[in-house]
């Protein structure tokens, strides 16, 4: 029995509709990222779940029990926004304890838990100070300790990370990880940024238009991408334009040279069109596997620890990634080189 | 820059000036003069000791006090909500809390008698208590314009819509989202605008007169009307008053530029 279910979610406004048939479960102390660019209907899922938002269609529930009818302030939900919210009127003490107030709780017991909160995220030595005089990233974490201060039964996180800078965004996330496994509790992580959601989750949902394009485990999503789009989304991937040579020896032809795939090409007839997909790790210069690809060199960048080289196959442009190495010998543009790989990292690509 | 139109720039400032403070400085010095042939301070003396004076300011203040309350009651929660939820009204709103500006004090208060007189629905002015209420609300509308205004403004340096969905997902109501986090991020603004109603209030003679309340602006017409030196003394005070206000307003927005909230 799954904590969170999402059932046959719908959102529309006005005319448009931002979710279609969203269908998902969340275990308990599992940690799910909403992954996708913006619009896909990510934040307005969240929303729904906060309660912000009321569905078009279907239906939510927390551990069995249907949210539909609850407010907000009834559904005990932590939650976490991109611009922090702190109120600016309170100092950090009285942000973490709003909530424990707003229960109810007894004085001792607030000044307890905010305390235990404040080490957590440590910034107990800041507990006077108000929100105008901390930086973004501490901001961010006194939001996180207020949202977690009532121990909610559901961590909601809207791309909290989004405006803070980029060192200050790595060690946030590994802290954000590290207190929802210490905590165990179940957490909807929303964000565009492909790298956020593939270190911290246990999950991702990469939303497209309105839908789950694939739901999967971080390395699930990066190497067997389902869709096109997801392929594209996550992680640079070099698509390749080839056309089936022969189906019953799983061939196909990319420009003049033949190569044989691992899986198979379906349905396909042969000489019709198939897109594969390539990760630009996955070849390298030196032999092994048992493909290679010859083509032109268009372009090489030093990109400091790595070099990507672009070569030009048959029509489509591969490119890929090389350690760098200080006797590295950067290839040429123009010169002709053999690009090795395994045939089981070439993707055939549904659409 | 030429000489020419740095001399032009002074003259125009300098005219300004005197346009503004000779003739206020004709009316204190006249207020000095209740002693033939030397200043003193004689009008000030009597206008203080009037019971009449402590009386009828006591009872403005009191009603500019009461004024407040009322309008941070109506206007805060509106102007939340219409920021909010209906932004689409914000044009409506506002151009009705424009109306007290261009619908004249003494329509409002003759419409207020035909709707609240004795033989009405609601005999408001058949009582003291019922009077001074009419009489607290039409200073509450007087001074809408002001208050909107300024509320509306302080709730634009503050990002309510995610102020109030973070203390939702905290377990907050309505009320409690008011009381502990609306009004007190917008309290300069609220300020301010209870100055400016403070100020408007003091002086009122239309609705004051016309529900026969002792008001401070009734006060200050009668004794125009029978007095020689007290008016003009009366007059520098309530100048005092008023300038008092608006030094406060100076200050207290000053304080919030201190501790601005940074979203």
């Amino acid at each position: 029995m799954s904590f969170l279910a999402l059932e046959n979610l719908q959102k529309s406004f006005g005319a448009v509709q931002v979710v279609k048939d969203f269908n998902m479960s969340i275990e308990k102390g599992e940690f799910v990222s909403f992954l996708g660019p913006s619009g896909c209907g990510k934040t307005t899922i969240l929303r729904m779940i906060a309660g912000f938002e009321t569905p078009s269609g279907g239906t939510i529930s927390i551990n069995g029990k249907d949210q539909s009818r609850l407010k907000t302030s009834q559904r005990n939900i932590g939650m976490v926004f991109q611009a922090y919210a702190l109120f600016p009127n309170m100092n950090v003490f009285d942000n973490v304890a709003f909530g424990l107030k707003v229960a109810g709780t007894p004085k001792t017991q607030i000044e307890a838990r905010v305390k235990e909160m404040l080490a957590l995220i440590r910034l107990e030595h800041l507990a006077d100070r108000y929100p105008y005089q901390l930086s973004g990233g501490q901001q961010q974490r006194v939001a996180l300790a207020r949202a977690l201060a009532p121990k909610p039964q559901l961590l909601l996180l809207d791309e909290p990370l989004s405006a803070l800078d980029a060192k200050i965004r790595i060690s946030l996330r590994e802290e954000i990880r590290q207190i929802q496994r210490q905590l165990g509790i179940t957490t909807v992580f929303v964000t565009h940024d492909q790298e956020e959601a593939l270190s911290i989750s246990d999950r991702i949902v990469v939303m497209n238009a309105g839908h789950a394009d694939q739901i999967g485990s971080p390395s699930e999503i990066y190497n067997h991408p389902a869709t096109r789009f997801v392929a594209s989304f996550v992680g640079t991937l070099n698509m390749i334009d080839a056309v089936v040579a022969d189906p019953a020896a799983q061939t196909v032809r990319i420009g003049d040279q033949l190569i044989a795939l691992r899986e198979s090409v379906g349905n396909r007839k042969p000489s019709d069109p198939i897109t594969l997909a390539l990760r630009p790790e996955a070849a390298s210069l030196s032999e092994h596997g048992d493909a290679t690809l010859r083509g032109e060199v268009i372009s090489a960048s030093f990109l400091g620890s790595v070099v990507r080289t672009k070569i030009a196959v048959g029509g489509s442009t591969v490119s890929f990634d090389m350690f760098n190495s200080p006797d590295l010998r950067m290839p040429a543009p123009g010169e002709d080189i053999n690009l090795h790989f395994s045939s089981g990292d070439l993707l055939i690509v549904r659409d | 820059m030429s000489l020419l139109t740095r001399i032009i720039g002074w003259a125009v400032l300098i005219f300004g000036l005197l346009y503004f403070f000779v003739p206020l400085g004709g009316l204190f010095e006249f207020s000095l003069r209740a002693r033939r042939g030397v200043y003193s301070l004689d009008a000030y003396v009597r206008v203080l000791a009037d019971p009449q004076f402590q009386a009828t300011f006591s009872y403005s203040v009191f009603m500019a006090l009461v004024t407040i309350v009322i309008g941070i009651l109506i206007v805060v929660p509106t102007a939340f909500w219409v920021r909010l939820k209906m932004p689409w009204a914000r044009p409506y709103v506002e151009f009705m809390t424009l109306l007290p500006l261009v619908i004249p004090a003494i329509v409002i208060v003759f419409g207020y008698i035909r709707l609240y007189n004795t033989s009405s629905w609601l005999p408001l002015t058949g009582s003291l208590t019922g009077t001074n209420a009419l009489l607290a609300f039409g200073y509450t509308m007087l001074a809408l314009p002001y208050m909107y205004r300024a509320v509306d403004t302080g709730l634009r340096t503050i990002d309510v819509a995610t102020l109030t969905e973070a203390a939702q997902s905290l377990g907050a109501g309505w009320i409690t989202i008011l009381r502990r986090v609306i009004l007190p991020n917008v309290v300069p603004a609220v300020l301010s605008g209870a100055f400016l109603t403070f100020a408007i209030v003091i002086g009122e003679f239309t609705l004051a007169a016309l529900l026969d309340r002792p008001a401070f602006g009734p006060y200050l017409q009668r004794i125009g009307a029978n007095k020689a030196y007290e008016p003009f003394a009366l007059s520098v005070i309530a100048f005092g008053i008023t300038w008092g206000c608006l030094a406060l307003i100076q200050l207290v927005s000053r304080f919030s530029k201190m501790a601005p909230p940074r979203i």
